[in-house]
């Protein structure tokens, strides 16, 4: 069930992408079955209310892969197709980058990154200060792990031993240029993550079964949770697979017939 | 630490700001290791539960503030000014962008911080945060000015950034003036006739020296205290020059973008005049006493008091 979703979800994103005539789909097809596994079995909100207070929180700090979220966020009821149709264009509310101030259902502006996490903490604190039940569930890439802003904000969730805080990195191994360890090796990053204090475990991020209980596993588990999701860039969609040119790139007429048919 | 005192420095006002405001739940503190220094210290000591440490991690700090904010809360981060500017990309995308209401005190700010030298001499910092939309920028003039501004950003609806100062400065206002005081709203601190002194921070006490020694020589000048740089007060400045042929800003900032510049952008599309800018020339601070370099970079009561007679 929810890989009919995921997979709905990926013909939106391809589809967005090539109406806009730009956007980002590697990493959107990477990120996606985490993101409806997330929607599906976790979060804690509500379309007929976006801003209620008591909602969890998701944190998109990779927030290129916007039409990854708004695919989501219409399968849910918080976007309609026109929203979708409208992704890039001047007014609409589907932003190039996801954007709270834009979208009902987002809950940070994002666009540089290394910040969401930073951002996530705050949201974590919040809820600690006010003794709320909310979680935030914040989701980086790992080439965005290069900024140094992640490992000051990794070095202060766990000193402030925030459980109601995980995080989920899409290690797609490819970044805007090319692969991460082209250009900058970023190693063996759970260990690192581990070392700053963080429970990890790593998981195929395209497995719902397994994403589902990694997902269950962070939300029980009395510390902030580290998953890393190791996921094939462009997912599902044969030409864009471990593909870094389309990391960034839309797809033509022809290539989105020939996706399409690959999503079926 | 040392309790808030009397008559002290802009950053005694805003810790002593801060612990008033902490009746307010929603007040919450985040410090980057210069709590003791920004005065965020005597909040922190009685209201531990609501003070963020995030160590020496301004980017952190300040993104941590706008996920704060985003949950309902009242966020004040506080670092020295000069480190507030590694967090300028964070204010600009993370808190403002977004519309989102956190307050940033960058302490220390200006050259006359002294024998620190020129790493720690933010003389661009108005400068920049002025450029970012919706952002209000101040910097007040003494202790009491500081504390009243700092306790009206509780109830504000847009993003703060406010330059306190290191040293302690001869008070400007009183228990009374000081209710007349609000963000936005420039302070008249000397009625005047021909010319109009405008100036922020450390440096208004010496505009205001500079006017009673020229008013022996038959020059009557305005003080005005501009406290808060953005938004500016274009309704005192266009009364001011209805009636004075020029005027003389003095910042401890550079030239380049800050309160003179702003006066002049507003002015120089809106009724042209005859504007003197006192601040730091194009250049870096070093090592010195803060008296010393402020009269290095020409930031003295003798420099306003020429400029007038000139004008």
């Amino acid at each position: 069930m929810l890989e009919d979703a995921a997979k709905r979800c990926r013909q939106h994103i391809v589809k967005m992408v090539h109406k806009a005539g730009a956007g980002h789909p590697g990493g959107s097809l990477s990120a996606i079955d985490l993101i409806v596994g997330l929607y599906g079995t976790q979060m804690r909100i509500d379309a007929s209310n976006p801003n209620w207070t008591d909602r969890d929180r998701f944190v998109m700090s990779k927030g290129h892969a916007s039409p990854a979220v708004y695919s989501i966020l219409h399968e849910i009821g918080f976007l309609s197709q026109s929203d979708l149709d409208g992704f890039r264009t001047l007014g609409s509310v589907c932003q190039g980058h996801v954007d709270m101030k834009w979208t009902d259902g987002v809950d940070f502006s994002a666009g540089s990154l290394g910040m969401g996490l930073s951002f996530g903490i705050g949201c974590a604190l919040a809820s600690r200060m006010d003794e709320k039940e909310y979680n935030t569930w914040v989701m980086m890439g790992d080439g965005e792990t290069q900024e140094g802003q992640v490992w000051e904000a990794l070095m202060s969730a766990s000193y402030h031993n925030l459980n109601n805080l995980n995080i989920i990195i899409d290690r797609n191994r490819i970044q805007n240029d090319d692969f991460v360890d082209v250009q900058m090796e970023i190693g063996d990053i759970a260990s690192k993550v581990a070392s700053f204090g963080w429970a990890v475990k790593e998981i195929d991020g395209h497995d719902m079964e397994l994403v589902i209980d990694a997902l269950q596993w962070a939300s029980s588990t009395a510390s902030p949770c580290a998953i890393i999701a190791h996921t094939v860039k462009g997912k599902g969609v044969s030409f864009m697979e471990d593909n870094p040119s389309f990391h960034g790139k839309a797809p033509n007429d022809e290539e989105l017939m020939l996706a399409l048919e690959e999503l079926q | 630490m040392s309790a808030p005192s009397s008559g002290g420095a802009s950053r005694d006002g805003y810790g002593a700001a801060l612990l008033e405001l902490a009746n307010d739940p929603r007040v919450v503190v985040l410090e980057a290791d210069l709590g003791k220094s920004t005065k965020s210290c005597h909040f922190r000591a009685e209201h531990p539960e609501r003070t963020v440490s995030l160590g020496i991690a301004e980017q952190n700090m300040v993104s941590v503030a706008a996920g704060l904010a985003s949950c309902g809360k009242v966020p004040f981060a506080s670092t020295f000014a000069i480190f507030s500017e590694r967090a300028f990309e964070q204010v600009r995308n993370g808190v403002a962008r977004p519309g989102l209401v956190a307050h940033l005190c960058g302490s220390h700010g200006g050259i006359h911080t002294g024998t620190d030298g020129s790493s720690a001499q933010s003389i661009e910092d108005l400068a920049i945060y002025r450029t970012i939309p919706g952002m209000t920028v101040m910097h007040p003039c003494d202790d009491l000015s500081a504390k009243a501004l700092t306790m009206q950003l509780l109830n504000h609806k847009s993003p703060s950034y406010t330059r306190t100062a290191r040293n302690k400065t001869p008070r400007m206002y009183d228990e009374d003036t000081i209710k007349e005081l609000k963000i936005g709203k420039a302070s008249m601190l000397r009625e005047g006739v021909d010319i109009a002194i405008i100036a922020c921070g450390v440096m208004v006490h010496k505009a205001v020296t500079a006017a009673n020694n020229l008013s022996k020589e038959g020059i009557h000048a305005y003080v005005v205290d501009m406290h808060t740089i953005k938004p500016l007060d274009t309704e005192l400045i266009n009364k001011l020059v209805s009636t004075c042929k020029g005027i003389v800003t003095v910042e401890d900032h550079s030239i380049i973008g800050g309160l003179g510049s702003s006066i002049s952008e507003y002015l120089s599309t809106t009724k042209p005049t005859k504007i003197t800018m006192i601040g730091v020339e194009d250049r870096f601070g070093e090592s010195g006493g803060s008296e010393e370099l402020l009269e290095l970079v020409g930031l003295t009561v003798e420099r306003i008091e020429e400029a007038c007679r000139v004008l």
